[in-house]
């Protein structure tokens, strides 16, 4: 052990600076934030002094790149909710599915393998996700409908699906593990079969964190960007059948940032205000889920 | 419970025959018993029901693993490192991907490391339970949900535009740092806050000062809790592609990134790259790199979990 020298002048300055470095450190988090925030109003500010707002919330054409252009966010927002809406049919039901057999049903020796393995779906690289959409799943959907073009929305969707399934999954799961025990006992003294138990009592005792990981995991399925820029397609349109191709508001910001956009144009600009609505919808999801998970825990 | 499915029927027609000892007719005592069985035998279809929901998720991992193996065997050679990508299937490798991928790593995992444990650090031992103290949790876990992608979109403004560093290695590390950020803080402030508090009295008994307490007690003890998180922080940032697409890394580079400003390209660029072209060698060569993306990734979290484990209930 060291001796401590109280008067020792370097000692008592480290005392006095560190705490300011590590505020600093923090403070990065903040400026990410800050800095989110600022470009998005700046830059999108700037592209409606080149395109009306009125053209950007009525109009129902999205031609950014081809005269005569047009800019009407709906068809990404449709391409978006399209993929989401797929993806959480598929996400949900099966996640939560898992989630009351892995808390109510499993022996405990089977659920320690299965939720690692589950948690494995949550850790595989988007873009691994996006080839096995457009090799594997594809091909299926169209050996079923012949009509379906190579790129879909149906696949897209339940590759995003399956990739948000561990989050709906592993969140729920969470939240009827924090059901105390005594609720459940309670159901099985008076006869309740565990399907019973677990609908009647565990799920609506758990229903704001199982609705707070839907939540959570819609909005991970808004903002995904590779599975729909490889699986769904480039063509931005109003329609709600699957078989087609569509675009989302990510995969036209990545359609931009390939190709080689001069700083200032309108395309520019664009990709900052689709950017900004992408944004603007997860928050106000994000905000959502932890207002419910909050709400959740205060109950026991 | 397993006894509980077991149990044969007729206990439930007794005791409902018990309960009704003043004389329940016949009939009703067999609807109950009935009854019983349908909700057994619901109970039972629909444990089926969630097993097979919970295997979905296994075989579609199992799926996907066979079907890239599958494509991606007869490339995965080593020449997929050796070589340079080329317009020539035959030919292409990703040796530029995979050193981009490793200067990467060791540009972010340091700088990750020293703002991420900074800012727990502040957060757990200095900074107060005010208000403006949870505004910053509150801050952190909102980063934590921001699609890649808006990163991606805050690197081109600012560090490929702003900063003027154009569309280059260190523009594309920054841009990295803040987005495993949130994850490597919010790991680094569990760890720290796990360590008991008699190890801090115990420092400050001694005399100790608050930083040589934070320095010398804490953070040893925090340490592999925090490398565990800071791992499966860069085994995330390994994976990522929407960002670095936006703030510009090229999918053709022929040539190794020499200094921070040069123009550079990762694993996940390259195989997006392969994927996006129409011919079917190429989805191969794409299967070939994924398959050594993934084992990339399979090693680091081994590393996290062999971690977490040697020093489990050390502190």
């Amino acid at each position: 052990m060291p001796s401590i020298d109280f008067r020792n002048e370097r000692r008592r300055r480290a005392e006095r600076i560190v705490p300011a470095i590590l505020w600093a450190c923090a403070g990065v988090s903040v400026l990410t934030t800050l800095g989110i925030v600022l470009i998005l109003v700046t830059e999108t500010a700037n592209f409606f002094r080149m395109v009306p707002l009125g053209e950007f919330f009525a109009s129902t054409r999205w031609a950014p790149l081809f005269e005569p252009r047009s800019f009407g966010i709906w068809p990404l927002l449709c391409g978006t909710l399209l993929i989401t809406v797929i993806a959480c049919l598929v996400a949900i039901p099966l996640g939560l599915g898992a989630a009351i057999y892995l808390s109510e049903y499993a022996p405990r020796r089977l659920r320690a393998v299965l939720k690692p393995v589950l948690e494995v779906l949550s850790g595989v690289p988007t873009i691994v996700y996006g080839y096995f959409a457009l090799t594997f799943v594809t091909p299926i959907i169209r050996a079923v409908f012949p009509e379906t073009g190579i790129f879909n929305a149906l696949s897209a969707g339940i590759v995003v699906g399956i990739m948000i399934l561990p989050m709906v999954c592993s969140l729920s799961e969470d939240a009827m593990a924090a059901v105390p025990s005594s609720l459940r006992d309670g159901a099985y003294a008076l006869g309740a079969t565990r399907f019973e138990a677990a609908l009647k009592v565990v799920v609506p005792a758990a229903l704001s964190g199982i609705v707070a990981s839907f939540v959570l995991a819609f909005s991970r399925a808004i903002g995904e960007t590779m599975i729909v820029t490889i699986a769904a397609g480039a063509t931005p349109k109003l329609t709600a059948n699957p078989l087609e191709s569509v675009q989302t508001m990510t995969a036209y910001i990545v359609q931009v940032s390939l190709g080689d956009t001069p700083h200032g144009s309108v395309e520019y600009g664009s990709i900052f205000a689709v950017g900004t609505a992408l944004f603007a919808i997860t928050f106000l999801m994000n905000i959502l889920a932890q207002y419910l998970a909050k709400r959740f825990r205060e109950e026991y | 419970m397993e006894q509980r499915l077991s149990e044969s029927p007729a206990v439930y027609g007794k005791s409902s025959g018990l309960a009704g000892a003043g004389g329940v007719p016949e009939t009703l005592r067999d609807g109950e018993h009935r009854r019983v069985l349908r909700r057994r035998r619901i109970d039972w279809a629909l444990h089926l029901v969630f097993l097979a929901s919970t295997m979905a998720g296994v075989l579609v991992l199992a799926a996907l693993i066979v079907d890239i193996v599958m494509d991606g065997w007869a490339r995965f050679t080593p020449e997929l490192v050796t070589n340079h990508p080329s317009r020539r299937a035959s030919q292409a490798g990703m040796r530029s991907a995979v050193v981009g991928t490793v200067y990467m790593m060791l540009l972010v995992a340091p700088l990750a490391f020293i703002l991420g444990v900074g800012a727990a650090v502040y957060l757990e031992e200095y900074a107060g339970r005010g208000r403006l103290s949870r505004l910053v949790q509150l801050n952190i876990r909102t980063l934590a949900g921001v699609p890649s992608i808006v990163y991606g979109i805050l690197g081109l403004a600012v560090f490929v535009r702003w900063f003027a560093l154009g569309r280059s290695l260190i523009a594309g590390a920054l841009t990295m740092t803040l987005l495993v950020l949130p994850v490597i803080i919010v790991a680094a402030q569990e760890a720290i806050r796990a360590v008991p508090r008699s190890r801090r009295d115990a420092s400050y008994a001694l005399g100790a000062t608050k930083w040589q307490t934070v320095s010398r007690a804490v953070l040893p003890s925090a340490f592999p809790g925090i490398l565990t998180g800071v791992i499966l922080a860069m085994s995330r940032a390994v994976g990522e592609t929407a960002p670095l697409i936006m703030i510009g890394a090229l999918t053709y580079v022929t040539f190794l990134p020499g200094k921070l400003t040069d123009p550079f390209t990762v694993m996940p660029i390259q195989i997006y790259n392969w994927i996006a072209r129409a011919q079917p060698e190429f989805h191969e060569l794409a299967a070939a790199g994924i398959m050594l993306l993934l084992i990339l990734l399979l090693l680091m979290n081994f590393a996290a979990v062999a971690l977490r484990n040697k020093f489990r209930g050390r502190i």
